[in-house]
Protein backbone atom coordinates (compact mmCIF):
# COMPACT_ATOMS: atom_id res chain seq x y z
CA UNK A 1 0.00 0.00 0.00
CA UNK A 2 2.63 2.47 1.08
CA UNK A 3 4.77 1.40 -1.87
CA UNK A 4 1.96 2.12 -4.28
CA UNK A 5 1.39 5.47 -2.64
CA UNK A 6 5.08 6.32 -2.66
CA UNK A 7 5.15 7.96 -6.10
CA UNK A 8 1.75 9.51 -5.43
CA UNK A 9 3.00 11.20 -2.28
CA UNK A 10 6.28 12.20 -3.93
CA UNK A 11 4.57 13.96 -6.85
CA UNK A 12 1.98 15.52 -4.54
CA UNK A 13 4.72 16.84 -2.24
CA UNK A 14 6.75 18.20 -5.11
CA UNK A 15 3.82 19.96 -6.78
CA UNK A 16 2.62 21.46 -3.52
CA UNK A 17 6.12 22.72 -2.81
CA UNK A 18 6.28 24.27 -6.28
CA UNK A 19 2.87 25.85 -5.77
CA UNK A 20 4.02 27.24 -2.44
CA UNK A 21 7.15 28.75 -3.98
CA UNK A 22 5.10 30.27 -6.76
CA UNK A 23 2.30 31.34 -4.43
CA UNK A 24 1.86 34.66 -6.21
CA UNK A 25 0.31 32.71 -9.13
CA UNK A 26 -2.03 30.94 -6.76
CA UNK A 27 -3.08 34.20 -5.17
CA UNK A 28 -3.86 35.64 -8.60
CA UNK A 29 -6.42 32.87 -9.15
CA UNK A 30 -8.03 33.67 -5.82
CA UNK A 31 -7.95 37.40 -6.49
CA UNK A 32 -9.58 36.83 -9.87
CA UNK A 33 -12.37 34.88 -8.16
CA UNK A 34 -12.97 37.67 -5.66
CA UNK A 35 -12.90 40.43 -8.28
CA UNK A 36 -15.28 38.66 -10.65
CA UNK A 37 -17.77 38.04 -7.86
CA UNK A 38 -17.56 41.68 -6.76
CA UNK A 39 -18.25 42.91 -10.30
CA UNK A 40 -21.76 41.51 -10.42
CA UNK A 41 -23.49 43.99 -8.11
CA UNK A 42 -22.16 46.78 -10.33
CA UNK A 43 -23.66 45.08 -13.34
CA UNK A 44 -27.06 44.03 -12.02
CA UNK A 45 -27.61 46.59 -9.29
CA UNK A 46 -27.33 46.28 -5.52
CA UNK A 47 -30.93 45.44 -4.79
CA UNK A 48 -30.59 42.92 -1.89
CA UNK A 49 -33.33 40.52 -3.00
CA UNK A 50 -31.87 40.29 -6.47
CA UNK A 51 -28.35 39.79 -5.11
CA UNK A 52 -29.58 37.02 -2.83
CA UNK A 53 -31.23 35.34 -5.80
CA UNK A 54 -28.20 35.39 -8.06
CA UNK A 55 -25.53 34.72 -5.40
CA UNK A 56 -25.19 30.93 -5.84
CA UNK A 57 -24.97 31.21 -9.59
CA UNK A 58 -22.49 34.08 -9.47
CA UNK A 59 -20.20 32.31 -7.00
CA UNK A 60 -20.30 29.12 -9.03
CA UNK A 61 -19.67 30.76 -12.39
CA UNK A 62 -16.78 32.72 -10.88
CA UNK A 63 -15.31 29.53 -9.38
CA UNK A 64 -15.63 27.86 -12.75
CA UNK A 65 -13.85 30.68 -14.58
CA UNK A 66 -11.07 30.83 -11.98
CA UNK A 67 -10.55 27.10 -12.37
CA UNK A 68 -10.40 27.51 -16.13
CA UNK A 69 -7.79 30.26 -15.88
CA UNK A 70 -5.45 28.20 -13.75
CA UNK A 71 -5.79 24.98 -15.77
CA UNK A 72 -3.12 25.68 -18.37
CA UNK A 73 -0.51 25.74 -15.59
CA UNK A 74 -1.30 22.17 -14.62
CA UNK A 75 1.15 20.51 -17.04
CA UNK A 76 2.74 23.40 -18.94
CA UNK A 77 5.83 23.88 -16.76
CA UNK A 78 6.54 20.15 -16.54
CA UNK A 79 6.10 19.89 -20.29
CA UNK A 80 8.62 22.65 -20.99
CA UNK A 81 11.34 21.42 -18.63
CA UNK A 82 11.00 17.75 -19.59
CA UNK A 83 9.69 16.51 -16.25
CA UNK A 84 6.57 15.21 -17.95
CA UNK A 85 8.58 13.05 -20.31
CA UNK A 86 10.60 11.64 -17.43
CA UNK A 87 7.43 10.86 -15.51
CA UNK A 88 5.90 9.13 -18.54
CA UNK A 89 9.06 7.05 -18.99
CA UNK A 90 9.14 6.06 -15.34
CA UNK A 91 7.79 2.62 -14.41
CA UNK A 92 5.21 4.11 -12.04
CA UNK A 93 1.60 3.88 -13.24
CA UNK A 94 0.76 7.09 -15.10
CA UNK A 95 -2.72 7.36 -13.63
CA UNK A 96 -1.28 7.46 -10.12
CA UNK A 97 0.91 10.51 -10.57
CA UNK A 98 -1.67 12.17 -12.81
CA UNK A 99 -4.13 12.01 -9.90
CA UNK A 100 -1.39 13.32 -7.61
CA UNK A 101 -0.76 16.30 -9.87
CA UNK A 102 -4.47 17.07 -10.17
CA UNK A 103 -4.87 16.79 -6.39
CA UNK A 104 -2.00 19.18 -5.79
CA UNK A 105 -3.43 21.56 -8.35
CA UNK A 106 -6.84 21.48 -6.68
CA UNK A 107 -5.34 22.03 -3.21
CA UNK A 108 -3.44 25.05 -4.55
CA UNK A 109 -6.18 26.62 -6.68
CA UNK A 110 -9.54 25.04 -5.79
CA UNK A 111 -9.37 24.84 -2.02
CA UNK A 112 -8.75 28.59 -1.55
CA UNK A 113 -11.93 29.27 -3.54
CA UNK A 114 -13.91 26.92 -1.31
CA UNK A 115 -12.57 28.71 1.76
CA UNK A 116 -13.17 32.21 0.40
CA UNK A 117 -16.67 31.52 -0.93
CA UNK A 118 -18.64 31.91 2.35
CA UNK A 119 -17.13 35.33 2.99
CA UNK A 120 -18.09 36.45 -0.52
CA UNK A 121 -21.55 34.96 -0.08
CA UNK A 122 -22.05 37.29 2.86
CA UNK A 123 -21.46 40.24 0.53
CA UNK A 124 -24.55 39.03 -1.32
CA UNK A 125 -26.49 38.70 1.94
CA UNK A 126 -26.92 34.94 1.57
CA UNK A 127 -28.62 33.30 4.54
CA UNK A 128 -26.05 31.95 6.96
CA UNK A 129 -27.66 28.53 7.05
CA UNK A 130 -26.90 28.14 3.33
CA UNK A 131 -23.17 28.77 3.73
CA UNK A 132 -22.50 25.17 4.74
CA UNK A 133 -24.26 23.88 1.64
CA UNK A 134 -22.34 26.32 -0.51
CA UNK A 135 -19.00 25.20 0.89
CA UNK A 136 -19.95 21.55 0.56
CA UNK A 137 -21.13 21.97 -3.03
CA UNK A 138 -17.89 23.75 -3.97
CA UNK A 139 -15.80 21.19 -2.11
CA UNK A 140 -17.46 18.39 -4.10
CA UNK A 141 -17.74 20.27 -7.38
CA UNK A 142 -14.42 22.03 -7.89
CA UNK A 143 -12.43 18.75 -7.85
CA UNK A 144 -14.67 17.56 -10.71
CA UNK A 145 -13.80 20.74 -12.59
CA UNK A 146 -10.09 20.11 -11.96
CA UNK A 147 -10.38 16.48 -13.15
CA UNK A 148 -12.31 17.32 -16.33
CA UNK A 149 -10.14 20.35 -16.96
CA UNK A 150 -6.99 18.26 -16.64
CA UNK A 151 -8.09 16.23 -19.68
CA UNK A 152 -8.51 19.42 -21.69
CA UNK A 153 -5.18 20.79 -20.41
CA UNK A 154 -3.40 17.59 -21.47
CA UNK A 155 -5.04 17.61 -24.92
CA UNK A 156 -4.08 21.23 -25.63
CA UNK A 157 -0.59 20.96 -24.15
CA UNK A 158 1.91 23.07 -26.08
CA UNK A 159 -0.56 24.25 -28.72
CA UNK A 160 -0.63 27.80 -29.99
CA UNK A 161 -3.78 29.53 -28.75
CA UNK A 162 -4.22 26.67 -26.31
CA UNK A 163 -5.97 28.85 -23.73
CA UNK A 164 -9.02 29.68 -25.81
CA UNK A 165 -9.15 26.16 -27.17
CA UNK A 166 -9.08 24.79 -23.65
CA UNK A 167 -12.04 26.99 -22.70
CA UNK A 168 -14.03 25.82 -25.72
CA UNK A 169 -13.25 22.18 -24.94
CA UNK A 170 -14.04 22.08 -21.25
CA UNK A 171 -16.71 24.72 -20.61
CA UNK A 172 -19.56 22.63 -22.10
CA UNK A 173 -18.41 19.72 -19.94
CA UNK A 174 -18.58 21.94 -16.84
CA UNK A 175 -22.28 22.69 -17.30
CA UNK A 176 -23.68 19.75 -15.27
CA UNK A 177 -21.37 20.61 -12.35
CA UNK A 178 -22.56 24.21 -12.49
CA UNK A 179 -26.19 23.12 -12.54
CA UNK A 180 -25.93 20.80 -9.55
CA UNK A 181 -23.51 23.04 -7.62
CA UNK A 182 -25.51 26.24 -7.83
CA UNK A 183 -28.70 24.20 -7.69
CA UNK A 184 -27.72 22.74 -4.32
CA UNK A 185 -27.66 26.18 -2.70
CA UNK A 186 -30.88 27.24 -4.44
CA UNK A 187 -32.60 24.05 -3.34
CA UNK A 188 -31.52 24.60 0.25
CA UNK A 189 -32.76 28.19 0.20
CA UNK A 190 -36.11 27.22 -1.31
CA UNK A 191 -36.58 24.66 1.46
CA UNK A 192 -36.57 21.54 -0.71
CA UNK A 193 -33.24 20.34 0.65
CA UNK A 194 -29.88 20.06 -1.06
CA UNK A 195 -29.32 16.39 -0.40
CA UNK A 196 -30.14 15.16 -3.91
CA UNK A 197 -27.87 17.76 -5.54
CA UNK A 198 -24.99 17.00 -3.20
CA UNK A 199 -25.37 13.25 -3.72
CA UNK A 200 -25.30 13.75 -7.47
CA UNK A 201 -22.21 15.93 -7.15
CA UNK A 202 -20.58 13.25 -5.02
CA UNK A 203 -21.47 10.62 -7.59
CA UNK A 204 -20.08 12.86 -10.31
CA UNK A 205 -16.87 13.26 -8.36
CA UNK A 206 -16.46 9.48 -8.05
CA UNK A 207 -17.21 9.02 -11.74
CA UNK A 208 -14.76 11.73 -12.75
CA UNK A 209 -12.14 10.31 -10.42
CA UNK A 210 -12.53 6.92 -12.06
CA UNK A 211 -12.52 8.03 -15.72
CA UNK A 212 -10.84 11.43 -16.11
CA UNK A 213 -7.33 10.35 -15.00
CA UNK A 214 -7.39 7.56 -17.60
CA UNK A 215 -8.30 9.98 -20.37
CA UNK A 216 -5.78 12.49 -19.02
CA UNK A 217 -2.97 9.93 -18.97
CA UNK A 218 -3.77 8.88 -22.53
CA UNK A 219 -3.85 12.51 -23.65
CA UNK A 220 -0.48 13.22 -22.02
CA UNK A 221 1.08 10.25 -23.78
CA UNK A 222 -0.25 11.50 -27.10
CA UNK A 223 0.97 15.03 -26.45
CA UNK A 224 4.50 14.02 -25.53
CA UNK A 225 4.96 11.22 -28.08
CA UNK B 1 -54.16 18.96 -52.44
CA UNK B 2 -53.52 21.26 -49.52
CA UNK B 3 -53.38 24.63 -51.23
CA UNK B 4 -55.96 26.67 -53.07
CA UNK B 5 -53.38 28.61 -55.03
CA UNK B 6 -49.64 29.11 -55.31
CA UNK B 7 -49.88 32.39 -53.44
CA UNK B 8 -51.58 30.56 -50.57
CA UNK B 9 -48.72 28.06 -50.65
CA UNK B 10 -46.05 30.76 -50.49
CA UNK B 11 -47.96 32.56 -47.74
CA UNK B 12 -47.97 29.44 -45.49
CA UNK B 13 -50.97 30.63 -43.56
CA UNK B 14 -49.17 33.83 -42.58
CA UNK B 15 -46.07 32.02 -41.32
CA UNK B 16 -44.07 32.47 -44.53
CA UNK B 17 -41.08 34.11 -42.82
CA UNK B 18 -40.73 31.30 -40.30
CA UNK B 19 -41.27 28.37 -42.64
CA UNK B 20 -39.26 29.70 -45.59
CA UNK B 21 -36.65 31.12 -43.24
CA UNK B 22 -36.08 27.62 -41.92
CA UNK B 23 -36.01 25.90 -45.29
CA UNK B 24 -34.03 28.67 -46.96
CA UNK B 25 -31.22 28.73 -44.41
CA UNK B 26 -31.04 24.95 -44.40
CA UNK B 27 -30.79 24.89 -48.19
CA UNK B 28 -28.07 27.56 -48.11
CA UNK B 29 -26.06 25.63 -45.55
CA UNK B 30 -26.37 22.37 -47.47
CA UNK B 31 -25.37 23.98 -50.77
CA UNK B 32 -22.56 25.85 -49.03
CA UNK B 33 -21.24 22.65 -47.50
CA UNK B 34 -21.34 20.92 -50.87
CA UNK B 35 -19.41 23.77 -52.47
CA UNK B 36 -16.84 23.75 -49.68
CA UNK B 37 -16.31 20.00 -49.98
CA UNK B 38 -15.96 20.14 -53.78
CA UNK B 39 -13.57 23.06 -53.55
CA UNK B 40 -11.54 21.30 -50.91
CA UNK B 41 -11.19 18.32 -53.21
CA UNK B 42 -10.03 20.55 -56.07
CA UNK B 43 -7.59 22.49 -53.86
CA UNK B 44 -6.13 19.32 -52.38
CA UNK B 45 -5.48 17.77 -55.78
CA UNK B 46 -4.00 21.00 -57.15
CA UNK B 47 -1.75 21.46 -54.17
CA UNK B 48 -0.50 17.89 -54.31
CA UNK B 49 0.19 18.26 -58.03
CA UNK B 50 2.15 21.46 -57.42
CA UNK B 51 4.02 19.82 -54.59
CA UNK B 52 4.99 16.95 -56.85
CA UNK B 53 6.14 19.23 -59.65
CA UNK B 54 8.13 21.15 -57.09
CA UNK B 55 9.93 18.12 -55.74
CA UNK B 56 10.52 16.83 -59.26
CA UNK B 57 12.05 20.15 -60.22
CA UNK B 58 14.97 19.36 -57.93
CA UNK B 59 17.71 21.74 -59.04
CA UNK B 60 15.27 24.48 -59.85
CA UNK B 61 14.11 24.15 -56.28
CA UNK B 62 13.98 27.83 -55.65
CA UNK B 63 11.60 28.64 -58.48
CA UNK B 64 9.45 25.68 -57.51
CA UNK B 65 9.37 26.89 -53.95
CA UNK B 66 8.09 30.25 -55.09
CA UNK B 67 5.45 28.47 -57.12
CA UNK B 68 4.16 26.72 -54.04
CA UNK B 69 4.20 29.82 -51.93
CA UNK B 70 2.40 31.87 -54.57
CA UNK C 1 -18.67 -4.37 -57.43
CA UNK C 2 -21.31 -6.05 -55.34
CA UNK C 3 -20.71 -9.21 -57.36
CA UNK C 4 -17.05 -9.02 -56.43
CA UNK C 5 -17.88 -8.90 -52.79
CA UNK C 6 -20.04 -11.99 -53.08
CA UNK C 7 -17.08 -14.11 -54.06
CA UNK C 8 -16.24 -16.14 -50.97
CA UNK C 9 -12.47 -15.62 -50.93
CA UNK C 10 -12.85 -11.82 -51.05
CA UNK C 11 -15.99 -11.24 -49.04
CA UNK C 12 -14.20 -12.83 -46.12
CA UNK C 13 -12.10 -9.73 -45.72
CA UNK C 14 -14.48 -6.80 -45.82
CA UNK C 15 -11.94 -5.34 -43.44
CA UNK C 16 -9.64 -4.73 -46.38
CA UNK C 17 -11.61 -1.52 -46.90
CA UNK C 18 -10.08 -0.30 -43.65
CA UNK C 19 -6.99 0.44 -45.72
CA UNK C 20 -7.24 4.02 -47.03
CA UNK C 21 -5.97 2.85 -50.42
CA UNK C 22 -8.90 0.47 -50.78
CA UNK C 23 -11.48 2.79 -49.26
CA UNK C 24 -10.65 5.76 -51.46
CA UNK C 25 -12.07 4.31 -54.73
CA UNK C 26 -14.96 2.67 -52.87
CA UNK C 27 -15.94 6.02 -51.37
CA UNK C 28 -15.72 7.63 -54.78
CA UNK C 29 -18.06 5.05 -56.28
CA UNK C 30 -20.58 5.04 -53.44
CA UNK C 31 -20.91 8.78 -52.77
CA UNK C 32 -22.87 9.73 -55.93
CA UNK C 33 -25.45 7.03 -55.22
CA UNK C 34 -26.06 8.33 -51.72
CA UNK C 35 -26.20 11.88 -53.04
CA UNK C 36 -28.80 10.82 -55.60
CA UNK C 37 -30.77 9.02 -52.89
CA UNK C 38 -30.66 12.19 -50.77
CA UNK C 39 -32.06 14.29 -53.61
CA UNK C 40 -34.85 11.79 -54.30
CA UNK C 41 -35.83 11.45 -50.65
CA UNK C 42 -35.78 15.20 -50.08
CA UNK C 43 -38.10 15.51 -53.08
CA UNK C 44 -40.50 12.91 -51.72
CA UNK C 45 -40.26 14.35 -48.21
CA UNK C 46 -41.04 17.89 -49.34
CA UNK C 47 -43.92 16.67 -51.47
CA UNK C 48 -45.37 14.66 -48.56
CA UNK C 49 -44.74 17.42 -46.07
CA UNK C 50 -46.15 20.31 -48.06
CA UNK C 51 -48.74 18.83 -50.37
CA UNK C 52 -50.05 15.67 -48.75
CA UNK C 53 -49.83 16.23 -44.99
CA UNK C 54 -52.74 18.24 -43.58
CA UNK C 55 -52.51 21.54 -41.72
CA UNK C 56 -51.88 21.09 -38.01
CA UNK C 57 -55.02 21.86 -36.04
CA UNK C 58 -53.24 23.79 -33.28
CA UNK C 59 -50.20 25.35 -34.88
CA UNK C 60 -51.37 25.97 -38.43
CA UNK C 61 -48.89 25.85 -41.29
CA UNK C 62 -45.84 26.77 -39.24
CA UNK C 63 -45.56 23.18 -38.01
CA UNK C 64 -44.16 22.28 -41.44
CA UNK C 65 -40.74 23.27 -40.11
CA UNK C 66 -40.87 19.92 -38.34
CA UNK C 67 -39.73 18.08 -41.47
CA UNK C 68 -36.26 19.56 -41.32
CA UNK C 69 -36.11 20.35 -37.62
CA UNK C 70 -36.59 16.79 -36.39
CA UNK C 71 -34.41 15.24 -39.08
CA UNK C 72 -31.60 17.70 -38.30
CA UNK C 73 -31.86 17.19 -34.54
CA UNK C 74 -31.76 13.40 -34.89
CA UNK C 75 -28.90 13.58 -37.34
CA UNK C 76 -26.82 15.87 -35.14
CA UNK C 77 -27.03 13.36 -32.30
CA UNK C 78 -26.44 10.28 -34.44
CA UNK C 79 -23.43 11.87 -36.08
CA UNK C 80 -21.87 12.60 -32.68
CA UNK C 81 -22.41 8.98 -31.65
CA UNK C 82 -20.87 7.84 -34.94
CA UNK C 83 -17.88 10.10 -34.33
CA UNK C 84 -17.44 8.61 -30.88
CA UNK C 85 -17.80 5.12 -32.35
CA UNK C 86 -15.12 5.68 -34.99
CA UNK C 87 -12.90 7.34 -32.39
CA UNK C 88 -13.18 4.31 -30.12
CA UNK C 89 -12.47 1.95 -33.04
CA UNK C 90 -9.47 4.08 -33.97
CA UNK C 91 -8.04 4.08 -30.46
CA UNK C 92 -8.58 0.34 -29.95
CA UNK C 93 -7.58 -0.99 -33.39
CA UNK C 94 -5.23 1.88 -34.31
CA UNK C 95 -6.75 2.23 -37.77
CA UNK C 96 -6.06 5.57 -39.42
CA UNK C 97 -9.22 5.45 -41.50
CA UNK C 98 -11.42 5.45 -38.38
CA UNK C 99 -9.95 8.75 -37.22
CA UNK C 100 -10.38 10.20 -40.70
CA UNK C 101 -14.04 9.13 -40.64
CA UNK C 102 -14.58 10.86 -37.30
CA UNK C 103 -13.04 14.07 -38.58
CA UNK C 104 -14.96 13.96 -41.86
CA UNK C 105 -18.25 13.55 -39.98
CA UNK C 106 -17.79 16.48 -37.59
CA UNK C 107 -18.57 19.47 -39.88
CA UNK C 108 -21.77 17.87 -41.14
CA UNK C 109 -22.85 17.06 -37.59
CA UNK C 110 -22.19 20.64 -36.55
CA UNK C 111 -24.13 21.88 -39.57
CA UNK C 112 -27.17 19.78 -38.65
CA UNK C 113 -26.84 20.91 -35.05
CA UNK C 114 -27.00 24.52 -36.16
CA UNK C 115 -29.94 23.78 -38.48
CA UNK C 116 -31.82 22.18 -35.59
CA UNK C 117 -31.22 25.27 -33.43
CA UNK C 118 -32.09 27.71 -36.20
CA UNK C 119 -35.31 25.98 -37.23
CA UNK C 120 -36.18 25.45 -33.56
CA UNK C 121 -35.89 29.19 -32.97
CA UNK C 122 -38.01 30.08 -36.01
CA UNK C 123 -40.60 27.51 -35.04
CA UNK C 124 -40.56 28.63 -31.43
CA UNK C 125 -41.34 32.29 -32.07
CA UNK C 126 -44.89 31.83 -33.40
CA UNK C 127 -45.56 28.73 -31.26
CA UNK C 128 -44.46 29.80 -27.78
CA UNK C 129 -43.79 33.47 -28.43
CA UNK C 130 -40.02 33.43 -28.06
CA UNK C 131 -37.16 32.54 -30.36
CA UNK C 132 -35.39 30.82 -27.55
CA UNK C 133 -36.51 29.18 -24.32
CA UNK C 134 -34.10 27.46 -21.97
CA UNK C 135 -35.76 24.16 -22.56
CA UNK C 136 -33.81 20.97 -21.91
CA UNK C 137 -33.80 19.89 -25.53
CA UNK C 138 -32.76 23.25 -26.96
CA UNK C 139 -30.09 23.75 -24.32
CA UNK C 140 -28.55 20.32 -24.80
CA UNK C 141 -28.57 20.93 -28.54
CA UNK C 142 -26.64 24.15 -27.99
CA UNK C 143 -24.09 22.38 -25.81
CA UNK C 144 -23.79 19.65 -28.45
CA UNK C 145 -22.89 22.36 -30.97
CA UNK C 146 -20.15 23.54 -28.60
CA UNK C 147 -18.85 19.97 -28.35
CA UNK C 148 -18.69 19.77 -32.15
CA UNK C 149 -16.88 23.10 -32.36
CA UNK C 150 -14.41 22.01 -29.68
CA UNK C 151 -13.66 18.78 -31.55
CA UNK C 152 -13.15 20.60 -34.84
CA UNK C 153 -11.03 23.34 -33.28
CA UNK C 154 -8.81 20.82 -31.50
CA UNK C 155 -8.18 18.59 -34.52
CA UNK C 156 -7.38 21.63 -36.66
CA UNK C 157 -5.12 23.24 -34.05
CA UNK C 158 -2.77 20.24 -33.86
CA UNK C 159 -0.40 20.07 -36.80
CA UNK C 160 0.90 16.53 -36.39
CA UNK C 161 -1.89 14.39 -37.89
CA UNK C 162 -1.27 11.45 -35.60
CA UNK C 163 -1.56 13.57 -32.48
CA UNK C 164 -4.60 15.37 -33.94
CA UNK C 165 -6.27 12.01 -34.64
CA UNK C 166 -5.83 10.65 -31.16
CA UNK C 167 -6.47 13.89 -29.27
CA UNK C 168 -9.68 14.35 -31.27
CA UNK C 169 -10.70 10.79 -30.52
CA UNK C 170 -10.25 11.33 -26.79
CA UNK C 171 -12.29 14.52 -26.70
CA UNK C 172 -15.01 12.89 -28.83
CA UNK C 173 -15.26 10.02 -26.35
CA UNK C 174 -15.20 12.33 -23.32
CA UNK C 175 -17.95 14.36 -24.98
CA UNK C 176 -20.01 11.27 -25.79
CA UNK C 177 -19.89 10.15 -22.15
CA UNK C 178 -20.98 13.62 -21.13
CA UNK C 179 -23.85 14.06 -23.57
CA UNK C 180 -26.35 11.99 -21.52
CA UNK C 181 -25.12 13.62 -18.30
CA UNK C 182 -25.58 17.06 -19.82
CA UNK C 183 -29.05 16.17 -21.07
CA UNK C 184 -30.09 14.79 -17.69
CA UNK C 185 -28.69 17.73 -15.75
CA UNK C 186 -30.26 20.30 -18.04
CA UNK C 187 -33.61 18.53 -17.82
CA UNK C 188 -33.37 18.50 -14.03
CA UNK C 189 -32.43 22.19 -13.97
CA UNK C 190 -35.23 23.01 -16.38
CA UNK C 191 -37.96 21.30 -14.38
CA UNK C 192 -36.82 23.11 -11.25
CA UNK C 193 -36.73 26.54 -12.82
CA UNK C 194 -39.55 26.62 -15.28
CA UNK C 195 -41.96 23.94 -14.29
CA UNK C 196 -44.01 22.41 -17.06
CA UNK C 197 -45.23 25.78 -18.34
CA UNK C 198 -43.46 25.37 -21.65
CA UNK C 199 -44.19 22.07 -23.25
CA UNK C 200 -42.53 21.31 -26.52
CA UNK C 201 -44.67 18.28 -27.14
CA UNK C 202 -46.19 18.23 -30.56
CA UNK C 203 -49.87 17.98 -31.16
CA UNK C 204 -51.08 14.87 -29.31
CA UNK C 205 -52.06 12.92 -32.38
CA UNK C 206 -49.91 13.34 -35.43
CA UNK C 207 -51.33 12.48 -38.79
CA UNK C 208 -49.66 9.45 -40.35
CA UNK C 209 -48.61 11.45 -43.40
CA UNK C 210 -46.75 13.89 -41.13
CA UNK C 211 -44.88 11.03 -39.51
CA UNK C 212 -44.03 9.43 -42.83
CA UNK C 213 -42.83 12.78 -44.18
CA UNK C 214 -40.56 13.20 -41.15
CA UNK C 215 -39.10 9.72 -41.58
CA UNK C 216 -38.48 10.26 -45.29
CA UNK C 217 -36.65 13.50 -44.51
CA UNK C 218 -34.61 11.70 -41.86
CA UNK C 219 -33.59 9.10 -44.46
CA UNK C 220 -32.62 11.93 -46.80
CA UNK C 221 -30.46 13.45 -44.06
CA UNK C 222 -28.72 10.10 -43.57
CA UNK C 223 -28.04 9.74 -47.29
CA UNK C 224 -26.73 13.30 -47.49
CA UNK C 225 -24.46 12.79 -44.49
CA UNK C 226 -23.03 9.60 -45.93
CA UNK C 227 -22.41 11.16 -49.34
CA UNK C 228 -20.74 14.31 -48.09
CA UNK C 229 -18.68 12.42 -45.51
CA UNK C 230 -17.38 10.03 -48.17
CA UNK C 231 -16.37 12.98 -50.36
CA UNK C 232 -14.62 14.64 -47.45
CA UNK C 233 -12.89 11.40 -46.53
CA UNK C 234 -11.44 11.22 -50.04
CA UNK C 235 -9.73 14.60 -49.72
CA UNK C 236 -8.43 13.73 -46.27
CA UNK C 237 -7.05 10.40 -47.50
CA UNK C 238 -5.25 12.04 -50.42
CA UNK C 239 -3.60 14.52 -48.06
CA UNK C 240 -2.58 11.93 -45.51
CA UNK C 241 -1.28 9.43 -48.05
CA UNK C 242 0.43 11.89 -50.37
CA UNK C 243 3.80 10.15 -50.08
CA UNK C 244 2.50 6.78 -51.27
CA UNK C 245 2.73 5.38 -54.76
CA UNK C 246 -0.98 4.87 -55.22
CA UNK C 247 -1.65 8.56 -54.61
CA UNK C 248 1.04 9.37 -57.19
CA UNK C 249 -0.81 7.13 -59.66
CA UNK C 250 -4.12 8.77 -58.74
CA UNK C 251 -2.58 12.20 -59.29
CA UNK C 252 -1.30 11.08 -62.70
CA UNK C 253 -4.86 10.22 -63.62
CA UNK C 254 -6.14 13.56 -62.31
CA UNK C 255 -3.47 15.73 -63.91
CA UNK C 256 -5.06 18.20 -66.29
CA UNK C 257 -8.59 17.29 -65.21
CA UNK C 258 -8.79 19.54 -62.19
Amino acid sequence: MSRALGPFAAVLDRDLLLAWRGRADVLVTLAFFVVVVCLFPFGVGAEPNQLRAIAPGVLWVAALLSTLLSLHRLFAQDHVDGTLEQLLLSPEPTVLWVVAKISAHWIATGLPLVVAAPALALLFDVEQSALGVLVLSLALGTPILALLGAVGAALTLGLRGGGMLLALLVLPLFVPVLIFGAGAVDAHLSGSGAQAHLLLLGGGLLGALALAPLACAAALRIAVE
Amino acid sequence: MQWESWSAFWDMGGFAAFVWGSYGVTALLVVGELILVMRRRRDTVRRLLRLRRATAAGVNGRRAFEEIVE
Amino acid sequence: MIKDMDKPERSKSLLRFAAPQMFYPLAGRLAPWFAAAAVIFVGIGIWLGFFVAPTDAQQGEVYRVIYIHVAAAWMSMFVYLLMAFWSAVGLVMNTRLSFIMAQALAPTGAMFCFVALWTGALWGKPTWGAYWVWDARLTSQLLLLFLYLGFMALTRAIEDPRRADKAGAIIALVGAINVPIIYFSVKWWNTLHQGASVSLNKAPSMATTMLVGMLVMAIAAWAYTIAITLWRVRSLILERERHTEWVAAELNALEGKV
